[in-house]
């Protein structure tokens, strides 16, 4: 009698060296000290963070670098309450999309020091770094955001990019 | 059939590995050069079609993210083929019969330099029987090559002689990749990499990417002085296992060749994609080439190029440029895909 087989396992894995390209290497050397580079589209003016090389709209190479505030407005964002396996965060958590001052699109991050029943739309918040001695070309250089305590900014004034 | 024609043909030099530039930034100059030389502005395009694979970029939706060098705004009819992008020229050509649009851009890019693609190419295999073995790519090639050999018709001399002939004609491509020359004496003298296949029998690693604007009729003949006419265009596909079919033919090569009209007539050149020497004498061969080709891959082929993905539409945009040129009047251009010439594209291109 042979034994049926029902299935196999195959273990697969495969390794890369990742290149970020040449844009998002400017935006995560930026990190590294402390500020958050966009760049902006020369055909439309819109101006993206994390920046790719490119703008999606018009198809175009996005050559200037934008200084960015690392303040913003929360445009949008989820309460998580179900826990994932390796997360470092303990929920519930809200996971927000921040529209930095001066960017046209919203970084995505956590937002923390505020109860989770309290995050609206609209809400002003800010970035928290890690200690200068901490940073490094990566988005774990911003801890997280929270609230500024600064009045809401108003639907229409981030409506175009939620 | 519509008349249908390459009007325009773009490509990245390929290099080792682009560790600056990630795909779109490859991507973006190579479209804007195609679009360019074309006259035909993004919103005129009626269809985009692209080549890549997600296994490459090692990330989901890679092809999705390539869109941002093409400006997808306002929305465009976009397809992907996770295939090399000479099987998106296909659907862009048969996109282009239905009559209703009149120009397609088709691009593909591919960075090997990311992961390590002798690897990678084992998951094209079947995942029960043959993957848990990992053979690499160089390895299944060279079960391709010993079958050829074994049938008696071809040498390791010959498949050399497709080396050297390839790093001869690369030292006046500027887009190839490895151009050193190559001593056939000395070549042969070196040890095998996987025996038969020595290292000047395989093809270099390479990023690449590449783009054609294809268009059809009168609006083909205002984009271009001289538009490269698809004459004929047919791929075939054969079973993947490789034990179940004979690797030192190949069957679909000709079949293609036939329904693309490729098996009559002489050909002022033949651009064939085939990584591996032998490849190229087993698709000489099925394609019955003989003398027919009175220039062979001047390009010098995957052999000196090998952006993954990219490779077999560079082929159609080498011998399409030769074309536009005025360098050509007949051209015949190939792509293969898959392990061992499992898939084979062919495609027939003429001027007026
Ligand atoms: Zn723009």
């Amino acid at each position: 009698m042979s034994e049926q087989v029902y299935g196999i396992k195959v273990p697969i894995r495969l390794d890369y060296t990742y290149v970020v390209g040449t844009a998002p290497a400017r935006f995560l050397r930026g990190l590294a000290q402390g500020k958050i580079v966009g760049q902006r589209c020369p055909s439309c003016a819109k101006v993206y963070v994390p920046p790719r090389g490119s703008c999606p709209t018009c198809g175009v190479p996005t050559r200037d670098d934008v200084a960015l505030s690392d303040k913003g407005i929360v445009t949008t964002f989820c309460v998580v309450n179900i826990p994932f396996a390796g997360s470092a965060v303990k929920a519930p958590y809200v996971s927000a999309s921040v529209l930095l001052d001066g960017a046209d699109i919203p970084l995505f991050h956590l937002l923390q020091e505020v109860a989770t029943e309290d995050v609206r739309m609209g809400m002003r918040v800010e970035a928290v770094w890690v200690p200068n001695d901490e940073l490094q070309p990566s988005m774990n250089s911003i801890r997280y955001f929270r609230p500024t305590g600064e009045p809401d900014a108003p639907f229409e004034s981030f409506k175009e990019h939620l | 059939m519509r008349d249908v024609a390459v009007v325009s043909f773009a490509q990245a030099p390929s290099v080792r590995a682009d560790q600056l530039r990630n795909e779109v930034e490859i991507l973006m100059p190579v479209v804007a050069e195609a679009l360019g030389r074309s006259g035909i502005s993004k919103h005129e395009i009626g269809f985009t079609c692209s080549g890549s694979s997600d296994y490459l970029a090692g990330q989901p939706f890679s092809f999705v993210m390539a869109l941002d060098a093409v400006g997808a705004w306002p929305p465009m009819a976009e397809s992907h083929v996770e295939m090399d992008g000479a099987w998106a020229l296909y659907e862009a050509w048969a996109r282009l019969q239905h009559g209703d649009i009149d120009s397609a851009l088709v691009y593909a890019f591919g960075k090997s330099s990311m992961g390590d693609i002798a690897e990678l190419l084992t998951l094209q295999l079947d995942p029960y029987s043959v993957v848990p073995l990992w053979p690499d790519a160089v390895s299944v090639a060279a079960l391709q090559a010993r079958a050829m050999l074994d049938g008696g018709h071809h040498s390791e001399r010959d498949m050399a002689a497709v080396a050297a002939r390839s790093r001869r004609d690369a030292a006046s491509n500027p887009n190839a990749q490895v151009r050193t020359p190559l001593d056939e004496a000395a070549a042969l003298a070196e040890p095998c990499i996987v025996s038969p296949l020595r290292e000047h029998d395989c093809p270099p690693v390479s990023d690449g990417a590449a783009a054609i604007v294809l268009a059809a009729g009168e609006r083909a003949r205002q984009a271009c002085a001289r538009p490269a006419w698809i004459r004929g265009i047919d791929h075939r596909i054969e079973p993947a296992s490789l034990g179940a079919r004979d690797l030192a033919t190949s069957q679909s090569a000709a079949l293609a060749a036939r329904h693309a009209g490729a098996l009559g007539g002489a050909f002022d050149v033949a651009e064939i994609h085939a990584p591996f020497t032998h490849q190229e004498l087993i698709l000489r061969d099925a394609l019955g080439l003989g003398d027919r080709a009175t220039a062979m891959n001047p390009s010098g082929g995957a052999l000196v190029a090998n952006p993954v993905m990219v490779a077999g539409l560079i082929r159609i945009g080498e011998a399409a440029q030769r074309i536009i040129d005025g360098r050509a009047r007949r051209a015949l251009a190939h792509a293969t895909s898959g392990p061992c010439l499992q898939q084979n594209l062919v495609c027939v291109l003429e001027a007026d």
